[in-house]
């Protein structure tokens, strides 16, 4: 009876989420409200981890309660412990969660809410929970082995070389990427600038509190930070209104650029108790905060989406990214949908620390549920505003001009009416100078954010100062992972360089720390410098970048993964992973195909390259390059980007190359052959 | 109705440490008295200024969050 009661009820679930689906995908030419794509995608989340997850975990992984983790085996109260998992998925959550989920599907935005809202729901369920999920399952097989260690166990040392390689390209990508994100947020925005600033004292100053005054009082020492960084939101408004102090904060991307290089050098090689901690424990608290704040939000206002359902930008010509729907649309959401970055996280922390191998289900699939939930919100908030603001703040310069003026006729004329006043004004309300040209996600996030949060929360004229919020909040999380990546790209690079040069790998020798941190400042910030002073946007280029080795490293996660399964002889349920594997080999190859070869200038590298090549043969300027140097610029940029694409295919096909060999030879075997733990059982408690 | 606040005030501080990677102290002192009885503990200080230097300072460049 209760049995069929339940049945009855998780029926019910799956037809409301039909429904609510069915709404936002079939309703043409009138606004929807914003609430039909919450529940669609939390009553199909519910559906699917209720059914599609406990499959996976009886059927295909056959978890085992009796079998005891790594936490319980290796218990040292320090890094291993057994955790509560309602404590663990917070952690895990935290972790996986950065600012890729929110800004992925702001950018993913310009072709319609449809596009990216049923991709991010499909995706998840289908890819990237089962890859978090799977990930999650064999590293604590494997007593908590990491990815790259993984990969070269079960399929050899090349193939594990190759992965530690890619990992290192993908670091580098992901800083270049969100430091250009925070560059563009604060250009010329003197309220940004200072309160970003000010997060270096107050995080100091928790430091300190935290190690000597009251040594690991993390509670009340992020409250008074939280109090101070709100003090400072304020204390920045008085600020961009005194013409003499604003005119001091005020700066341009190259300038930013420059200081967020010399931040990332300095803050890498200073003690993690001064900035790089205290800093983390404020984003991580105000992250949780603000997704809980903008979830709470959105239920009680409830807003209507004012961006179409798709727009005519779908054919590939949209002036926030190039390409077409398939396959850019998937490189552009990247990580709400499926993230190969949390395959790093799935086989680090996470899998120390789970009690009982049941608890993965919730942890893996769940955790990897909530993130595509983040990024749903993100969708709902860039769709929110009016669709002139969204492309005008979006669109390069060399698109649609620099002042608003061009900028509204521009954008007219492509159907979203806008006037020059509602530019001004939007940006009068925020407290900026100017919104036009903030490509990346973040600035459009916050307006989105803002317009949220100062409807519900009490106080008048409170616009500005949650547009700032919340670009305070991401730029926390942002620098916070510059901070960590510099230093997790450096150790990285000592790995790879200590192979022939040995001197190198000594991490306690000075020498050898601040050349390899300055070999990977360099080279995050090349990118980010050649994105900055690129005319069309930067954002246009390095994104899909950005997206492309993502997207990659899931693949290589979900080939690792296909593999273990043959090799554990649950052959008849491979399609699991496999079928997530191939569709992304087929996104990533195509579009870095396209990235490398496509006749289009504006998408294709080599193209781009060789037109500039045969302007400057013929001693002629192309727009926008403005000299002959900046031309040689364009040339230089153009191919490094193919060359970047053409590592990716290599290092995604040399993966495939031993998958597809180990995975053969495992098939035809009738016994297992994977490098799991020997079963011990658990403890009586 | 005291004590089930206290426990309740107790877990979710736990919680919010671990969001942060910080593991609760009182366990680890457990675990030590129950299975390592002969070891020293380490102060709560130190435990947290080694926790902490575990999380940030790496040397495995694992990363702690995502993008």
């Amino acid at each position: 009876m209760n049995r069929l009661v339940s049945q009855i009820a998780w029926f019910a679930v799956a037809v409301l989420g039909a429904v609510a689906l069915g709404v936002v995908a079939l309703r043409r030419g009138e606004a929807i409200n914003a609430l039909w794509i919450v529940v669609a995608a939390v009553a199909i989340y519910l559906v699917a981890y209720r059914y599609y997850s406990l499959f996976i975990a009886t059927k295909v992984m056959q978890l085992d309660p009796n079998r005891a983790t790594p936490a319980v085996l290796n218990n040292d109260g320090l890094d291993f412990v057994p955790t509560n998992k309602h404590v663990l998925f917070g952690h895990h959550f935290a972790a996986i969660a950065g600012a890729g989920p929110l800004v992925g599907p702001v950018l993913a935005a310009q072709m319609g809410y449809l596009p990216g809202t049923l991709w991010l729901i499909a995706g998840v369920v289908l890819a990237g929970a089962v890859q978090d999920f799977m990930v999650l399952f064999i590293s604590t097989r494997r007593n908590a082995r990491s990815l790259g260690d993984m990969v070269r166990e079960e399929m050899g040392r090349v193939p594990g070389t190759i992965a530690l390689f890619g990992c290192f390209l993908i670091m580098i990508i992901i800083l270049a990427v969100l430091a250009l994100i925070v560059v563009k947020a604060l250009a010329h925005s003197p309220w940004g600038v200072f309160t970003v600033m000010a997060t270096i004292p107050i995080a100091m100053f928790m430091g300190i509190y935290m190690r000597y005054l009251r040594p690991g009082r993390i509670g009340e020492i992020s409250l008074i930070g939280v109090a101070l960084l709100l003090g400072s939101i304020w204390l920045g408004g008085a600020i961009a209104a005194d013409p003499y102090w604003a005119a001091a904060f005020t700066f341009t991307g190259e300038q930013i650029t420059w200081m967020l290089v010399g931040y990332g050098f300095v803050a890498a090689v200073l003690p993690v108790w001064l900035i790089l901690a205290p800093r983390d424990y404020l984003s991580t608290f105000l992250k949780i905060g603000t997704i809980v704040a903008l979830a709470i939000g959105i239920l009680i206002l409830a807003p209507e989406l004012r961006m179409p359902a798709l727009t005519q930008f779908t054919d590939g010509t949209g002036p926030v990214w190039k390409g077409a729907l398939f396959p850019f649309l998937f490189i552009t959401i990247a990580c709400g949908a499926v993230s190969g970055f949390h395959a790093l996280i799935s086989s680090g922390t996470t899998p120390k620390l789970l009690a009982n191998e049941t608890d993965a289900r919730y942890i893996g699939y769940g955790g990897m549920l909530m993130e595509s939930m983040v990024a749903i919100m993100a969708i709902v908030a860039a769709t929110i505003i009016d669709p002139g603001v969204y492309f005008a703040m979006n669109s390069p310069p060399a698109i649609v001009g620099a002042d608003a003026a061009s900028v509204a006729a521009a954008v007219s004329s492509w159907g979203f009416t806008v006037t020059p006043e509602v530019l001004e004004g939007v940006a009068r309300d925020i407290g900026e100078s100017s919104i036009l040209n903030r490509a990346g996600g973040a600035p459009t996030l916050a307006v989105g954010i803002a317009q949220i949060l100062h409807q519900v929360l009490p106080g008048e004229n409170t616009m500005a100062f949650w547009y700032h919020f919340a670009i305070l909040f991401e730029a926390l999380f942002i620098l916070t992972a510059v901070d960590a990546g510099t230093r997790a790209g450096r150790f990285m690079l000592q790995d790879l360089l200590g192979s022939f040069i040995p001197a190198l790998k000594r991490t306690e020798s000075w020498v050898a720390n601040v050349v390899a941190t300055a070999g990977c400042v360099a080279l995050w910030g090349y990118l980010l410098y050649q994105g900055v002073i690129d005319p069309l946007g930067g954002i246009n280029t390095l994104w899909p970048l950005f997206g492309i080795s993502n997207q990659m490293l899931a693949g290589i996660a979900l080939m690792l993964c296909t593999v273990v399964l043959i090799k554990m002889k649950r052959q008849q349920y491979v399609w699991v992973t496999l079928l997530p594997a191939v569709w992304l080999l087929i996104c990533t190859t195509y579009a870095s195909l396209i990235k490398l070869f496509d006749p289009n200038p504006a998408l294709g590298f080599l193209a781009l390259a060789h037109k500039y090549e045969a302007a400057l043969a013929a001693g002629q300027v192309l727009a926008p390059a403005k000299d002959l140097a900046q031309m040689q610029n364009v040339i230089l940029n153009a191919y490094t980007n193919a060359g970047l694409s053409l590592l990716f295919l290599v290092v995604v096909f040399s993966i495939l190359f031993y998958a597809l060999k180990v995975g053969r030879a495992a098939w035809t075997r009738s016994e297992r052959t994977d490098k799991e733990m020997p079963f011990q059982p658990m403890p009586d408690a | 109705m005291f004590n089930d606040l206290s426990r309740m005030g107790k877990y979710l501080g736990h919680a919010a440490r671990m969001l942060v990677g910080m593991p609760d102290y009182d366990t680890y002192v457990r675990h030590m008295r129950n299975t390592h009885p002969d070891q020293p503990v380490m102060s709560q200080a130190a435990f947290f200024r080694e926790r902490q230097d575990a999380r940030y300072g790496g040397g495995k460049g694992r990363p702690i969050r995502c993008c």
